[in-house]
């Protein structure tokens, strides 16, 4: 007999909806006399979106990972690349990008669709070098990379008006550079709604993910990758923003009903990094034991706009700024501030703000363990975990590692980690149902 | 009640039968390449010793790696619950098990009822495990039996800096060109396991009292240099590699 109701997600085919109509807007937009630009998805999206309402990016990270997922076509990719040269130990989403340019296809079908400019900022070094070598492979593609390089964010560190003049500027001076690349003359008062949505989309995101505490919980993290995704495609896009207005109203509704991802819930676990995304069974194998993985500070973080609060020992959502942006100046500022909160960024600078993150998500998501993938495919959201495990012991949170590759299978050993998996959870005193 | 534990390792299938905590029957097969006969072989085994019949066990529950290639449960639990059960069962002050078996070896963090607080494996190299032993003991040309006692023999200590079991080879092969002797080389081959282990079961946490199970903790030389390296005497039950399935046989009454 299950413990909690269940039920399907309304929204799930929406979200499936926005997802496919972003690619193939993209890939389709010259054919409607657009542009085209790749960035990624940490990228400050809302600045194009002042070039007019026919622009349309492509993400690299969500395009690697969904590459990731189709097996084949991954390999494909993967040997491309490494015929090319490129290193089998670089960030997988990159090697699994170029192999997409080198192959010459798109995941989503026909030939991969080559982008007017690239739009990017510098969060690793990866990324940097990886539009770098877009830009080569394409034939010289001109190229904008805003240095995110300003530090930790309150209340990790203090931040004065010339760290956000840094990033803000840096934007300033990319407005002229698109105008400049593009031709066409730049809309503030598109940018400034862009910005807008960017704000919505990103706290109410954050909004869904707090509602996740309840138990049982109304989301699990399988289901959470196709959803936060969308704001890691176009979060300034107001299609997206709308939808997570319309999918926060359904997650309270399910929480108010005491609808349960997972109906027989008994242990809750959350990750960290990116999933090996051709193996996300493993969830699902995981729900046999009644645990659920209520999310991360990937899914919560990497778009989800949040606070960590010091005294209190919180991870709150950041709400809303208290107006628009009203002169260009202005909504560079709110941006380059917004951004630099992002909680994904904090522990490039120390493994500590990640660790104080996490547990807090423990205690306010009422987490029982974690599950820490030692990712060999993305060296930035990987970087300091070993020092994350250690964090997380010393604070009573039970543990549990696993190796990996969000973007590689090769680098996957799935029966080792199912393995792992059945010794972790028989920690917790639960059984496998058959 | 009447429980049974079965232990499919890689090596060796192991079987204890349990009667109101007392073990009446144990036996131990080689595994070989059928793990359903050896599971047989070793249960009818233990059922003669036990001096009982099959209809007569209320509940089986197996582990170890073929764990779901024997015929007789479909209950079952992993090598780390099977292995901290067991040991609490056995110590219960012992709060950290290293188990070392043919083809990998875990450490486990136990509390004092024997559920496990935190485990660490090294399941991607053959050099911490009992296999890493046979193919060096095969290099000097002694048996797995004798490799240890003869590594106690040792005058010298000598670092072998290889962390893989293919590149040890080949540095024991220049030791042995160098005409080193026999006993210095079986105990830089052991000091190089215990090194591995120590540095594995230092993720899990070392909290004492600490034992040792599987059936490389039979091999006296190892130990030596498990202690020297944990500066401990560490414990060794009676039947080392019998814990596991002894954990099996305990989680059989709770299930």
């Amino acid at each position: 007999m299950a413990k909690y109701k269940t039920e399907p997600l309304k929204l799930w085919n929406k979200a499936k909806e926005i997802r496919q109509q972003y690619y193939k807007n993209y890939a389709t937009a010259h054919e409607k006399g657009g542009i085209r630009w790749a960035g990624g998805a940490w990228t400050f999206d809302a600045v194009p979106a002042g070039l007019g309402e026919d622009v349309y990016s492509l993400t690299s990270e969500p395009y690697g990972a969904s590459v990731a997922w189709n097996k084949n076509f991954a390999l494909e990719c993967q040997e491309a690349a490494e015929a090319f040269g490129f290193a089998r130990d670089l960030c997988s989403y990159m090697r699994n990008y170029w192999g997409s340019i080198l192959i010459d296809k798109y995941v989503f079908g026909g030939p991969f669709p080559k982008p007017d400019f690239l739009w990017q900022d510098h969060i690793c070094c990866s990324h940097a070098k990886w539009y770098q070598n877009i830009s080569y492979l394409e034939g010289g593609i001109p190229m904008y990379c805003v240095d995110m390089g300003a530090g930790a964010y309150k209340p990790f560190a203090e931040v004065t008006e010339s760290q956000i003049d840094y990033i803000a500027n840096q934007l300033l001076d990319g407005i002229e550079w698109l105008e400049k690349v593009t031709g066409r003359k730049f809309n503030d008062e598109l940018f400034f709604e862009a910005c807008w949505n960017d704000f919505r989309s990103t706290s109410r995101w954050a909004q869904i993910c707090e509602l996740n505490r309840a138990v049982p919980a109304p989301l699990e993290e399988k289901t959470m990758y196709s959803l936060y995704v969308l704001a890691t495609l176009q979060k300034s896009w107001k299609v997206v923003a709308d939808f997570y207005d319309e999918l926060y109203e359904e997650v309270k509704d399910r929480v108010d009903r005491g609808i349960a991802a997972v109906e027989n819930e008994r242990v809750r676990v959350i990750t960290d990094t990116q999933p090996p995304w051709a193996f996300l069974k493993i969830f699902r194998y995981m729900e046999k034991y009644g645990c659920v993985s209520v999310g991360s500070i990937y899914t919560y973080g990497l778009e989800g706009m949040f606070v960590y609060d010091k005294e209190k020992h919180e991870f709150n959502h950041r709400p809303l700024p208290p107006k628009k942006p009203e002169t260009r100046e202005e909504a560079c500022r709110m941006l380059a501030d917004w951004h630099m909160c992002k909680p994904e960024y904090q522990h490039f600078v120390h493994p500590e703000y990640k660790t104080l993150m996490m547990d807090a998500i423990c205690k306010q998501w009422n987490v029982d363990g974690v599950m820490l993938h030692y990712n060999r495919g993305c060296e930035g959201l990987s970087v300091g975990i070993a020092e994350v495990r250690l964090g997380l012991l010393k604070r009573g949170r039970k543990v549990m590692t696993f190796e990996g590759n969000m973007g590689d299978e090769r680098e996957f050993d799935e029966a080792r980690t199912v393995q792992r998996i059945d010794a972790f959870l028989e920690t917790f005193g639960i059984r496998k149902s058959e | 009640m009447i429980t049974a534990g079965i232990d499919c390792g890689a090596k060796t299938v192991k079987v204890v039968i349990l009667k109101d905590d007392k073990v009446i029957g144990k036996a131990i097969i080689p595994a070989g390449i059928d793990t359903k006969k050896a599971s047989e072989e070793a249960f009818e085994e233990a059922l003669k010793e036990a001096g009982i019949k099959k209809e007569d066990i209320d509940k089986i529950v197996a582990t170890g790696a073929g764990r779901a290639d024997q015929p007789f449960t479909k209950d079952s639990v992993t090598e780390v619950s099977a292995d901290a059960k067991g040991i609490n069962f056995l110590y219960p002050n012992v709060h950290t098990v290293i188990d070392v078996g043919a083809e990998e070896s875990r450490a486990i963090r136990v509390d004092g009822k024997g559920m496990v607080m935190d485990f660490a494996v090294n399941e991607k190299c053959a050099a911490g495990s009992g296999a890493f032993i046979e193919a060096m003991a095969r290099a000097l040309e002694v048996t797995v039996e004798e490799i240890g006692p003869l590594s106690l023999q040792y005058k010298q200590e000598i670092a072998m800096n290889a962390q893989c079991a293919v590149f040890a080879e080949s540095e024991l092969v220049t030791l042995v060109h160098q005409q080193t002797p026999k006993p210095d080389m079986a105990r830089a081959i052991h000091a190089g396991i215990s090194d591995r282990i120590v540095s594995m079961a230092r993720r899990a946490g070392l909290e004492p009292d600490i034992a040792v199970i599987g059936g490389v903790a039979k091999n006296p030389g190892f130990i030596d240099c498990l202690n020297k390296d944990l500066n401990t005497k560490v414990i060794v039950p009676d039947d080392p590699e019998f814990v596991g399935a002894l954990g099996a046989a305990i989680a059989a009454k709770e299930i």
